[in-house]
């Protein structure tokens, strides 16, 4: 099987600008005045820490690390959207025309030097990783096997099981009929998150894409679709992380 | 786009980001906030606490100033009072004095009078002799008369 080399490395590329820029900022952190990197970082610590207090009731101390990278990650990573689309594309494709031009695979020696460029298969980089449903999916995978975690570790194998067969209706009759809600329930909450995510910005990319094909008109139309973004690139993020809290937080508590 | 290998090395980025943040991110930065918190809420205590000292230092100097004008009210009454006395005092004995010196001028003009008297009464008892030698034209023995002498100037 295949691998997206690009999104993927563009993606764990921003979760080590994450992590690596959020540790220094620990190491650094200072408990008298901090300075004003330290000061953005609180603030997004206080407001996920605020997140996560009102949702999540247990006592919990991976609650939170987990929303942190979730809201961070898919915030630095849909911020890839802001890049002009096809800016990086053609610059890797140009870098892959001069390393290797053979990946091409087709005749293209009567393309202009830009379709060629654009014709070499590097030229075909997610820059925004969350564009790609790989990314969102697996993200949503991390997720589900979190909610699965939550529950045996907060109810017990059996107390999961029971909450599978038993509810909504708590007759030994009905319990296939339970299980396949339930189950349908448990699977559509990482599906629904992991399409929700794409669906959004891999929209918006379509959206992108169509109006670099417009010509110099792109420019004010991009630019507004830019503005725009930049609510949908926050808001997904933070969807993302609250209903993954959310989804823990049921997990966790019994109904 | 399918489906393919990427999902899996996400989950385990992922997986592997969250166990990142989890222990090397997360707790310094909330510890330092939290610290911070406590830290802020400490100086807020202290400068409230300090605030009531301040107003229960400034009540008891009020009232210490109370205190000292009551008592420097009371001294200057004591004072005055005393100053009071200390003046009828010294005009009684003025007064005294005055009448002291009025008696013994008195005195002195008496007993000056009563010697003034004395000597005018022997002149006059001098004159009178006198008198009567001329008119009896004879040698009256002042000796021998001394009697009816002592007897004019009694009757002086």
């Amino acid at each position: 099987m295949a691998v997206n080399v690009g999104a993927l490395s563009v993606a764990l590329i921003l979760g080590f600008i994450f992590v690596f820029s959020f540790m220094l900022v620990g190491r650094k952190a200072t408990t008298g005045v901090p300075g004003k990197f330290q000061c953005f970082v609180e603030i997004i610590i206080e407001f996920i820490s605020t997140s996560v207090k009102e949702t999540f009731h247990v006592k919990n101390k991976l609650i939170a690390p987990i929303a942190l990278t979730i809201f961070m990650w898919i915030f630095l990573m849909n911020l890839m959207k802001l890049v002009p689309v096809d800016w990086l594309p053609a610059v890797f494709g140009m870098v892959g025309l001069l390393i290797t031009p053979e990946a091409i695979k087709y005749d293209v020696s009567e393309y202009s030097f830009l379709e060629q460029v654009m014709a070499h298969p590097w030229s075909y980089l997610t820059i925004a990783p969350t564009t790609d449903i790989n990314i969102t999916m697996g993200m949503a995978l991390g997720v589900f096997f979190l909610i699965i975690g939550y529950s045996i570790y907060f109810k017990g194998l059996g107390g999961f099981i029971k909450e599978l067969s038993f509810t909504p209706f708590n007759h030994w009759a009905l319990v296939p009929f339970n299980l396949v809600l339930e189950l349908v329930t448990l699977i559509s909450k990482p599906v629904s998150l992991g399409l929700r995510l794409f669906g959004n910005l891999y929209a918006g990319e379509v959206i992108f894409i169509l109006i670099a094909l417009v010509g110099l008109y792109q420019l004010p139309l991009h630019f507004a679709w830019a503005v725009f973004h930049i609510l949908v690139i926050v808001l997904q993020a933070f969807l993302f992380m609250m209903l993954t809290i959310v989804y823990l937080s049921m997990a966790a508590e019994d109904h | 786009m399918d489906i393919n290998l990427t999902l899996l090395g996400q989950s385990i980025a992922f997986a592997f980001f969250v166990w990142f943040t989890m222990k090397f991110v997360w707790p310094p930065i909330n510890n330092a906030i939290e610290e911070r918190q406590k830290t802020i809420a400490d100086g807020l205590a202290a400068s409230k606490r300090a605030t009531e000292d301040l107003e229960n230092a400034r009540a008891k100097a009020d009232d210490e100033l109370n205190a000292a004008k009551v008592k420097a009210a009371a001294l200057i009454d004591q004072a005055k009072k005393r100053a009071t006395k200390l003046v009828e005092e010294e005009t009684q004995r003025g007064h005294a004095e005055r009448e002291k010196i009025i008696a013994s001028g008195y005195a002195e003009v008496e007993a000056e009078r009563n010697r003034v008297r004395e000597e005018l009464r022997k002149q006059v008892a001098f004159l009178a002799i006198t008198g009567a030698e001329k008119i009896i034209e004879r040698e009256v023995d002042a000796q021998k008369q001394s009697d009816i002498v002592e007897k004019l100037v009694a009757e002086l």
